[in-house]
């Protein structure tokens, strides 16, 4: 945003999307409201989505006249008063709390934002989601009129076909082929779906696209509603985004307003509208026959493919289904060209990709960079290395159905191709990045748990065959291995993919088959010698505490449940490995991190 | 922001209808909607009991069998009722890998119920979710509309007795 606005000598800009507030933005807030109201500042209060920079929550940026900025990070409603008066009131930056300045953009933690390419969260943390004027305000719902008004539904199309965007749920299926099979379709009553049911944990990137952005997504959906020849537009959002719910029920209510929704949209004679669906809680209705069934009120389950949504889909009608993040890019793509966005990129992965970056990484938070760049940059180059100095062992890519990949798979560009090929795949874009305590079995066995108990039950390799697998991931981590597990997982793994409904099962083997190809030492080590280096599997560790630095506390002592640490007050203690029963409860609460586990 | 106070007797009794009266109004035989049916009526009473859910298949033309199956299937919906604050542990990927497990044990031990379970004072009931989709801030738990990150362990008590007095019932606001 250039300037501040509305003459104001400052414009203070809070960060306000679930992780802010989860991080304490509304205390944040309040006290903003009653230091600029009762202090008498210069200042416009505004709130925006997520930057992105979730490690640095609760987030302000202070823009002055100029233009140029300041982004604070860490920041508590203690800080606020002071935050005030020295910057606003004295025009001095608290050098301390800068995350980055416009001045020195690389400067303290600015290289996160300055080394991504934001396309799809262009507006994310500069916009007030709750205003559609400051959506137009910099140039929102020109490419919906645009197209509208003087392009033909088949040149909306071709543009999103130059642009060579692939879908961004995670399948990259190609958009404007997608467009154009529905487009085709015969019928009189044909649906648009917006999949917002973002059900991969570790993914978080559409719930910050649609509380920081709500319009941009609007936007895409009048496009594509448009291209295809749709006039009901439904967007299927998860339950457990609240916030994100409220700010899409608002930027429904205000496109009514301005006439970009109902009928006769934009001046023109085409008539188009949104209603949202709330989920409720079923990972598999991100499969999109599951979810059309969830929004016939049916219980989700998946049905064979074809009949494929294009020619039958929702209430038996044509239907087009596309991700937050693929709508979220269309009005730029529209409005700045295809050719500009197929510029960005590798020849077959066109453009910018989100990740969410979490895990043992130092920066977590988002990263949009363009297609092509490496995972060592986006891990190390925009997430900052791994948090703690620890070593890196592994990045999770694409939650349950995708795979981790270890170091020396760090230079494969990110590409839908490379990666896949590399054995994870880009999925909606979650990277989980884990360091030498993450045990790469147990991260194998909490994936296989979690579809396991996703799994709808419909067709039996899933249902059944994730079932066998997590019993014998579960005996590995329980010490309990026997030699042949790992071919039977292994055999279990091809069939369960060969023969599932859907592609919750057909993946699901995934984690396993990866962290069996890098990592079968572990699994070995666990089967073999009833070893978990990395000292995460409770059945195979021994706690131990470092003499070297236990002050002896006696925390330990206090949260023990068997009685096993024992110590005179200020010497060094000791764990009975015969009483442990390895709960770990000392480990998080020795302050002096002296309690080892191996 | 919230109109809704967190008192204990936020939820309608279920001898008392009329929420399913305005449920039924407010839908009346629009196509599909036994999802939001049955979780605006899990909104008014809390959970779904099962007069609750003949009387829901019966008016909106559903039958019993079908009602029965959807409120099974999706995660979302309750069979059982909660208590005054419900716990959601994250057990995400993220959360995981940054400890959840230890999170849910201790607040189960500070509690002295497992997962699933309510406090016999009613005013927790203790559950692991999937993914909260605030990553960044992992290990997260959410306490009744409160969200709470970068847990550890040792704060949990803390956290709970925010929520432990009877008088944060009565202010309802915890922000």
């Amino acid at each position: 945003m250039s300037g501040n606005g509305n003459g104001h000598k400052y414009k203070v800009v809070l960060g306000y999307g679930t992780c802010g507030i989860a991080a304490g933005a509304t205390a944040v807030k309040d006290a903003l409201e009653e230091a600029v109201e009762g202090g008498g500042y210069d200042v416009d209060l505004d709130i925006a989505g997520c930057m992105g920079l979730c490690f640095k929550e609760p987030v302000v940026e202070i823009f002055d006249r100029e233009g140029g900025s300041v982004i604070y990070g860490d920041i508590t409603a203690k800080k606020v008063p002071q935050l005030l008066d020295e910057h606003v009131g004295k025009g001095q930056v608290i050098e301390d709390w800068v995350v980055k300045r416009s001045e020195d953009p690389n400067a303290c933690e600015g290289d996160f934002l300055e080394n991504q390419l934001r396309v799809v969260l262009r507006n994310c943390g500069k916009i007030n989601p709750e205003s559609i004027d400051e959506y137009i305000g910099i140039g929102g719902y020109e490419g919906a009129k645009k197209a509208l008004t003087s392009m033909t539904p088949e040149e909306v199309i071709d543009e999103v076909s130059a642009s060579g965007i692939r879908g961004r749920g995670g399948a990259g299926f190609p958009t404007g082929t997608k467009w154009g099979f529905a487009r085709k379709s015969p019928g009189d009553v044909k649906y648009l779906i917006c999949n917002a049911d973002e059900g991969d944990p570790g993914a978080f990137m559409d719930r910050s696209v649609l509380e920081g952005d709500p319009h941009s997504v609007m936007e895409g959906m009048i496009l594509a509603g448009f291209a295809i020849g749709a006039r009901h537009g439904l967007i299927y959002c998860r339950a457990e985004y609240p916030l994100a719910l409220k700010r899409l029920d608002i930027a429904i209510e205000e496109c009514h307003e301005k006439g970009f929704l109902g009928e006769n949209i934009f001046g023109t004679d085409w008539s188009f509208d949104v209603k949202v669906k709330k989920g409720a809680g079923a990972f598999v209705c991100g499969e999109e026959t599951a979810m059309m069934a969830s929004i016939e009120g049916q219980r989700g389950m998946p049905r064979p493919r074809p009949p494929f949504p294009a020619n039958s889909g929702l209430w038996g009608k044509p239907t087009n289904i596309n991700n937050v993040e693929t709508f979220a890019a269309i009005p730029w793509i529209i409005y700045e060209g295809g050719e500009k966005y197929a510029a960005i990129g590798t020849e077959k992965s066109k453009g910018t990709k989100v990740f969410c970056l979490a895990g043992k990484v130092r920066r977590t938070g988002l990263a949009e960079v363009p297609m092509g760049y490496t995972l060592r940059q986006v891990i190390f180059d925009v997430g900052g290395g791994i948090a703690g100095g620890k070593e890196f062992k592994a990045v999770q890519m694409g939650g349950p159905s995708g795979g981790c990949l270890p170091e020396s798979k760090l230079d494969t560009q990110v590409d839908y191709d490379q990666i896949t090929a590399a054995g994870a795949i880009i999925g909606s874009g979650g990277m989980i990045v884990a360091d030498n305590r993450t045990c790469m079995v147990d991260l194998a066995r909490y994936f296989l748990s979690f579809t396991q108990d996703e799994s709808c039950g419909k067709c039996t390799p899933c249902r059944i065959g994730t079932k066998r697998m997590l019993e014998i991931l579960e005996r590995i981590c329980e010490g309990k291995g026997e030699p042949e597990d790992i071919d039977k997982l292994q055999n279990l793994a091809a069939d369960i993919s060969a023969a599932s409904l859907c592609a919750l099962g057909g993946t699901a083997p995934n984690p396993v088959l990866t962290t069996l190809r890098y990592f079968k030492d572990e699994y070995e080590d666990h089967i073999f010698n009833h070893k978990c280096a990395a000292g995460s599997c409770p059945a195979l560790i021994t706690l131990r505490i470092d003499p070297e630095t236990c002050t002896g506390c006696g925390a330990c002592v206090k949260v023990c449940p068997t009685d096993a640490i024992t110590g005179e007050k200020k010497e060094p203690h000791l764990i009975d490995s015969e009483l442990c029963i390895r709960c770990k409860m000392c480990l998080s609460r020795c302050p002096s991190e002296s309690i080892i586990s191996e | 922001m919230e109109k809704e106070c967190t008192c204990s007797n936020r939820f309608a009794d279920v001898d008392d209808l009329g929420p399913v009266d305005e449920i039924i109004s407010k839908y009346g035989s629009e196509k599909g909607a036994l999802i939001p049916l049955l979780q605006e009526a899990q909104d008014a009473y809390g959970y779904l009991d099962e007069k609750i859910m003949r009387e829901l298949a019966q008016r909106a033309g559903y039958q019993l069998s079908q009602v029965f199956g959807v409120a099974t299937f999706f995660s979302q919906f309750r069979l059982n009722p909660i208590g005054e604050y419900l716990i959601k542990v994250c057990h995400g990927t993220a959360c995981h890998v940054a400890g959840a497990t230890q999170i849910t044990d201790e607040v189960s031990n500070q509690l002295g119920v497992k997962e699933g379970e309510t406090t016999p004072d009613n005013k927790f009931t203790l559950e692991s979710v999937m993914c909260l989709g605030a990553c960044a801030l992992a290990p997260i738990m959410v306490v009744g509309d409160d969200t709470h990150g970068k847990l550890k362990p040792t704060g949990i008590k803390k956290i709970l007795k925010q929520y432990a007095g009877p008088t944060a019932a009565a202010e309802g606001d915890d922000a």
